[in-house]
């Protein structure tokens, strides 16, 4: 064996062990294969993806009733845990919840313990020591939510309710339920994500998850400064211009420009971004004639859509919210049943 | 061994029983609503059978079991589907096997959710023993005594077959 075979050899163990260190399923998926936390949607595949839309499908029409709610979670805590501001994820996923007959508290955390010097661990037992049973985390830091699952007791689900620049899993697949309740299907779709790719990790999940589900393709638009390094290695294709990027495309998924994460000077001016890649009626065109346009919110009028096109019949923004709650109720009864051994036995009553 | 029993000619009684039983009580346009998935085949017949104006509604309870919290969420759950109002209505329920009425129970929960109905007319194809809570059928096809290892299950769309096999 030469030397350079060895340090092969070392190199490639070295990278199976890193990988086993962050595959994120040994964490987030119980011996049966079901959720037990939702982080990622990386290393998930198509059938689980497809029953987490086709639960939220079921609870979409929950939604439709005069008492919106059932008793699943009955006797359940869930602690909304937001590191970082939030009004419509936060609010989802407390509606959510509630639906599902839990018992709900908001902790804004930047205004709470942690300001008075408490670490993370201690206000996180301090939380399991009132018994609850789902945590759901918004924070800045990417693998914060990973950080607590590792840390909690076994009983406990995290939700991901968006960390740094790492995932959003729940607004994905609320995207993705959108899609799939506009056009049908996922396969031979052409999809455009659209704007500030390198803060956004909706982005990340929503290429993720149309790559799971079998689009056609994938394309981002965005000027050099907006485009992570390793965006093609994630299936996605380039394209720097609204003229091409658009041609022929089915979904047109506008980002928010994240000014609070920009530093230094990515952007020109919000109206030169606005002429380039703001979506307007005439842009508009250059996508099939049923195309719909989505925009994760809140949505900038005239820096990243131009307010035509989001209150305009090929908008589908409203839908997002709506389906936001129903793809919660699917993704924490999910998360909360994983818990419980044996679901395959499953029968009649 | 498989025992094959006479479906057709007990849903042709069940639903000869259940016009009288709704006659009785004054009863001339109910709603029929299918506990998914037997429980709907069978509607489907009592439903063409009694010549009902409303369309039939789908239940599917299972965001109503009672052992959510022993074995989890049913993956396969489909929405359930009422294409009526239900407040103020007469609604008979159907089910293919009323056994320990856990099912019943939470189909009712959930109808409830929709409205307050003005009555619940519990059918069923097949009565076994076990109850474990006091709910009992209006009209039954047939009431059976299952030994312990057999089980019984009604096979469908289509013709509709039930059949008792050993476990």
């Amino acid at each position: 064996m030469t030397l350079q075979m060895i340090l092969d050899r070392v190199n490639r163990i070295g990278k199976n062990s890193m990988k086993q260190v962050t595959e994120p399923n040994h964490l987030q998926l119980n011996e049966q294969g079901q959720l037990k936390h939702f982080l990622t949607l990386d290393g998930l595949d198509k059938a689980l993806l497809t029953e987490i839309l086709d639960t939220a499908d079921s609870f979409i029409e929950v939604g439709a009733r005069s008492i919106k709610k059932v008793p699943l979670l009955r006797g359940k805590t869930v602690v909304n845990l937001f590191f970082e501001a939030s009004t419509r994820t936060r609010s989802t996923f407390e509606l959510a919840a509630k639906r599902l007959s839990a018992d709900v508290l908001n902790l804004n955390i930047s205004t709470s313990a942690t300001s008075k010097g408490e670490s993370l661990s201690d206000t996180l037992q301090n939380l399991e020591a009132m018994a609850s049973d789902m945590f759901v985390v918004r924070h800045s830091q990417s693998g914060a939510p990973h950080f607590i699952a590792e840390s909690v007791t076994p009983n406990v689900s995290i939700i991901n309710a968006g960390d740094g620049r790492h995932a959003h899993p729940t607004q994905a697949m609320l995207d993705m339920l959108t899609i799939r309740q506009h056009k049908g299907r996922f396969e031979g779709l052409t999809v455009a994500i659209v704007g500030d790719i390198l803060h956004s990790r909706v982005a990340r999940s929503q290429i993720r998850a149309l790559k799971t589900l079998g689009v056609s393709e994938v394309r981002v638009i965005a000027p050099n400064t907006l485009l992570p390094v390793d965006i093609e290695s994630l299936g996605a294709t380039v394209f720097s211009t609204m003229k091409e990027g658009l041609e022929n495309v089915d979904v047109i998924i506008m980002l928010r420009l994240q000014r609070e994460r920009m530093e230094g000077a990515l952007l020109p001016s919000e109206h030169e971004f606005y002429e380039l890649y703001g979506l307007t009626t005439e842009k508009l065109k250059y996508a099939k004639s049923d195309a719909i346009v989505m925009h994760p919110g809140p949505i900038n009028r005239g820096v990243e859509i131009e307010s035509a096109v989001a209150d305009g019949s090929q908008s589908v923004i409203l839908n997002q919210v709506t389906n936001g709650i129903a793809v919660r109720m699917a993704v924490m009864s999910m998360a909360m049943s994983g818990h419980v051994a044996g679901r395959d036995k499953l029968g009649e009553l | 061994m498989t025992e094959l029993i006479d479906v057709e000619g007990l849903l042709e009684t069940m639903c000869h029983d259940l016009s009288g039983h709704l006659a009785s009580r004054q009863i001339d346009d109910p709603c029929i609503v299918g506990i998914r998935t037997g429980g709907v085949w069978l509607a489907d017949v009592i439903h063409k059978k009694l010549d009902i104006a409303e369309p039939c509604g789908e239940l599917d309870i299972s965001f109503y079991r009672d052992d959510f919290t022993r074995i989890g969420l049913n993956p396969k759950v489909k929405p359930s589907v009422l294409p009526f109002e239900t407040e103020g209505r007469h609604l008979v329920l159907v089910d293919d096997v009323l056994m320990s009425g856990r099912t019943v129970r939470a189909a009712m929960n959930e109808l409830f959710d929709y409205g307050r109905p003005a009555s619940i007319t519990l059918v069923t194809l097949i009565e076994l023993d076990g109850r474990e809570l006091p709910i009992q059928a209006d009209i039954v096809g047939q009431k059976i005594s299952l030994s312990g290892n057999q089980q019984i299950k009604l096979k469908g769309p289509g013709k509709l077959v039930l059949e008792i096999t050993d476990k």
